[in-house]
């Protein structure tokens, strides 16, 4: 990639973070930006990025200024047709996005969620005790990170058994909806019908269990809290980024507990912790990495004046290894408190879902922390590319049992 | 090279975020001044919906709860309306007497127990002051092209505040002053009823039992309603220090004025994960063992405030002079 500056003091730069290179190893061009100013145009798509923690929390918790209606993802849909009916909460600005928002916040809150602890703990158990009884050896991808969550979470929407093999490949089409049009959204693009409609059908009162998250957004749209024409396309929303980011996080946890065995030693002394590392894993790896916004006004930001209705590239990754704001940022380190991250966002629309993933999350280390003393890699990781989210297709481990 | 990731002064600003400064007041009716409030660090205040309201801590240790009548789309004031009761317990007094541009009030929340459901028509009813929670939903309303009226009933024209920002609307406005129009006919005004159609009320206690007798025709949850009634623990929140018992940790820590809950625990060598720690999103949701915590989140409504089995450190204090915590 190749930096340069306009007479106006604003660095440019013609790098395209949806290359595939840069998606394998986005680092080097996270700190190229970061180090480049508070604000750089991307001269490729003719955007804004930020990279830096302070301006991308401000952007994000700016919402009068940084708009997400107009689309979350580098389409602008002032000008352009999304590929599906907008998102009721990340596509959404207030005042339509407050009662989507405050439905889905009470339905998906800690409190909320206290019913579901000892039933995904159990389950947890029973999956790692299945795991370990294959042998030390194991791909973490496979065999825990994509499973745990699609066993527990569409039981808690409450969706029917059939069809589940459908949610990672809607989701990773979803995130990668979110780049431009390059080859992954070409990709996915022969089953946008048959996926959609498939989720789309599972988002029915009808098709939901009577107890699940789906059945209290119905509940709620018979209170009148949100009108029946919501009330699905919330489902959707559970269903789009529920499942994916997890699995991802999930993964991204124990990439950073594989690498470094203190940080794991660390856990089993004190499982407690078992959420602390899953948000430093969260900050670490950024499992959503990117996310857009457009400006609503002339905003000014580091010196530069980014005009109305231009889209805005937020790196929540590089914002969450960001040295102004972290101390040794490239380190995975249980000693870091790593609150503040912007992994799941931050302000209104920051991530509805984040009591849900802490508990997956929980659940997975509380149960393989009990079992394992040690847990090392036994070859090279692959990445799975995807232009919104950081995502690993294997991560071979051997364990020594406890 | 070493960086600290608690940018120096981080604890101070924790606790500035729950003062607010009084920036203006100003008198709108006979006995009804608003205040402008900005943050004490002159940073973004939490957000809000129409129906929110915020507590105030005063000076004089009293928390009061007013609701906000503001433009939410300005992310650094608050406005509140604040009728000076004849009976008030100190309350409104202190605010119509002693509060001055300057001044600053603790902050809590912002909460909503009055929120705004989505629909394509709606009728507003507002006695009094009653009037401020209703102002914002009706500028969001119009704002989303519902079809509203409002009925505003008052003493007289004079005690009744915010009529200048009313009188753009026109005729979905009907303004009935009793001293002119004598007593008012709410089923006039609701008319037949609707399904669909919400009806939003606040105002005296007289009004809203006069309007449920009417809606009980009405598709239920069609009347939503708010009244406040002042807090009255008997205990003033503390301005003064607290300890905190950690009592997994076994240790005790004091929580001075100028730090929050989230970092005292945090001296202690006790990191308790959090994230927006502006009461918001919940994630340093902490069990309360015992104490009564003085809640300032905008997570727990009433019922769960009484629980009193939770609380959010990042903004949550004490009221008593001791709490413990299963930290």
């Amino acid at each position: 990639m190749s930096l340069l500056e306009t007479s106006a003091g604003l660095p440019v730069s013609d790098v395209d973070p949806f290359s595939h290179d840069v998606l394998e190893d986005p680092l080097p061009m996270h700190e190229q930006l970061r180090e480049a100013g508070p604000v750089v145009h991307l001269s490729r798509y003719d955007v804004f990025a930020l990279a830096r923690y302070a301006e991308v929390h401000a952007a994000l918790a700016d919402w009068q200024q940084f708009q997400s209606a107009a689309g979350v993802g580098l389409s602008n849909f002032r000008t352009e047709k999304p590929w599906r009916p907008p998102s009721l909460l990340l596509e959404a600005d207030p005042p339509r996005h407050d009662a989507p928002r405050r439905v889905l916040a009470k339905v998906l809150g800690p409190r909320a969620l206290r019913h579901l602890h000892d039933r995904w703990v159990a389950d947890a158990e029973q999956l790692v005790d299945e795991v370990l009884a294959a042998g030390p050896e194991f791909d973490v991808v496979p065999a825990l990170a994509q499973v745990f969550p699609l066993r527990v979470f569409p039981d808690a929407v409450g969706i029917g058994q059939s069809g589940r093999e459908n949610l990672l490949p809607y989701g990773d089409h979803a995130f990668n909806a979110f780049g431009p049009a390059n080859d992954l959204v070409a990709k996915g693009e022969p089953r946008v019908a048959e996926l959609s409609g498939w989720v789309g059908e599972q988002c029915r009162r009808e098709a939901l269990s009577d107890d699940g998250f789906g059945a209290a957004i119905w509940a709620m749209a018979d209170r009148g809290e949100v009108t029946p024409e919501q009330a699905p396309l919330m489902v959707r929303s559970l269903l789009t980024a529920g499942v994916d980011t997890t699995v991802h996080g999930i993964s991204a946890v124990l990439y950073g507990l594989a690498t470094h065995p203190e940080a794991w030693a660390r856990l089993r002394e004190e499982p407690s912790l078992a959420r602390v590392a899953f948000d430093e894993a969260v900050r670490w790896e950024s499992p959503v990495q990117t996310f857009f916004r457009t400006t609503t006004t002339d905003v000014a930001i580091g010196g530069t004046v980014v005009p109305e209705g231009r889209k805005v590239l937020m790196f929540l990754s590089a914002a969450n290894r960001d040295p102004r704001r972290w101390a040794e940022p490239d380190r995975f380190d249980l000693t870091r408190d790593p609150s503040g991250h912007v992994g799941f966002g931050m302000g209104l629309h920051q991530c509805v879902g984040q009591h849900v993933a802490r508990l997956e999350a929980e659940a997975v280390l509380t149960a393989l922390v009990r079992r394992v003393r040690s847990i090392e890699l036994t070859g090279p990781v692959r990445r799975h590319h995807n232009n919104t989210l950081r995502a690993l297709d294997s991560l071979p481990v051997r364990v020594v049992p406890a | 090279m070493l960086v600290a990731e608690q940018p120096s002064g981080a604890a101070r600003r924790a606790v500035d975020r729950r003062l607010v400064r009084v920036v203006e007041k100003t008198p709108v009716a006979d006995g009804v001044v608003t205040l402008t409030l900005a943050a004490a660090d002159g940073g973004r205040l939490p957000d809000w919906a129409p129906g929110a309201h915020v507590d105030l801590t005063l000076a004089n240790g009293l928390t009061r709860q007013y609701s906000l009548c503001g433009d939410r789309w300005d992310a650094h004031t608050y406005r509140v309306g604040v009728l000076l009761e004849p009976a008030s317990r100190g309350g409104s007094a202190h605010v119509h007497r002693e509060l001055e541009p300057g001044s600053l009030v603790g902050l809590g929340g912002p909460r909503n127990n009055f929120p705004l459901v989505p629909a394509e028509s709606y009728l507003f009813v507002a006695g009094g002051i009653g009037i401020t929670p209703l102002l914002p939903m009706i500028a969001q309303a119009d704002l989303l092209g519902a079809d509203w009226r409002l009925l505003y009933v008052g003493r007289r024209r004079s005690s009744m505040a915010f009529l200048d920002e009313l009188s753009p609307y026109g005729d979905r406005v009907v303004v009935a002053p009793r001293d002119e129009r004598g007593p008012v006919e709410l089923a006039g005004f609701l008319g037949a009823p609707r399904p669909g159609t919400p009806v939003y009320a606040c105002g005296p206690a007289r009004l809203l039992a006069g309007l449920a007798d009417v809606c009980a025709a009405w598709p239920a949850r069609t009347l939503r309603t708010e009244r406040f009634t002042a807090v009255d623990t008997g205990m003033p929140a503390l301005a003064t220090s607290f300890e905190v018992e950690l009592r997994r940790t076994g240790r005790t820590v004091t929580v001075t004025p100028d730090v929050s809950v989230l970092e005292a625990v945090a001296t202690a060598g006790v990191e308790v994960l959090s994230s927006c720690r502006q009461g918001t999103c919940g994630t340093c949701e902490t069990t309360v063992l015992a104490g009564e915590p003085d809640h300032r989140d905008s997570l727990l409504d009433d019922d769960e405030r009484a629980a009193g089995d939770c609380m959010y450190p990042c903004v949550s204090r004490s009221r008593g002079d001791r709490l413990v915590l299963d930290l």
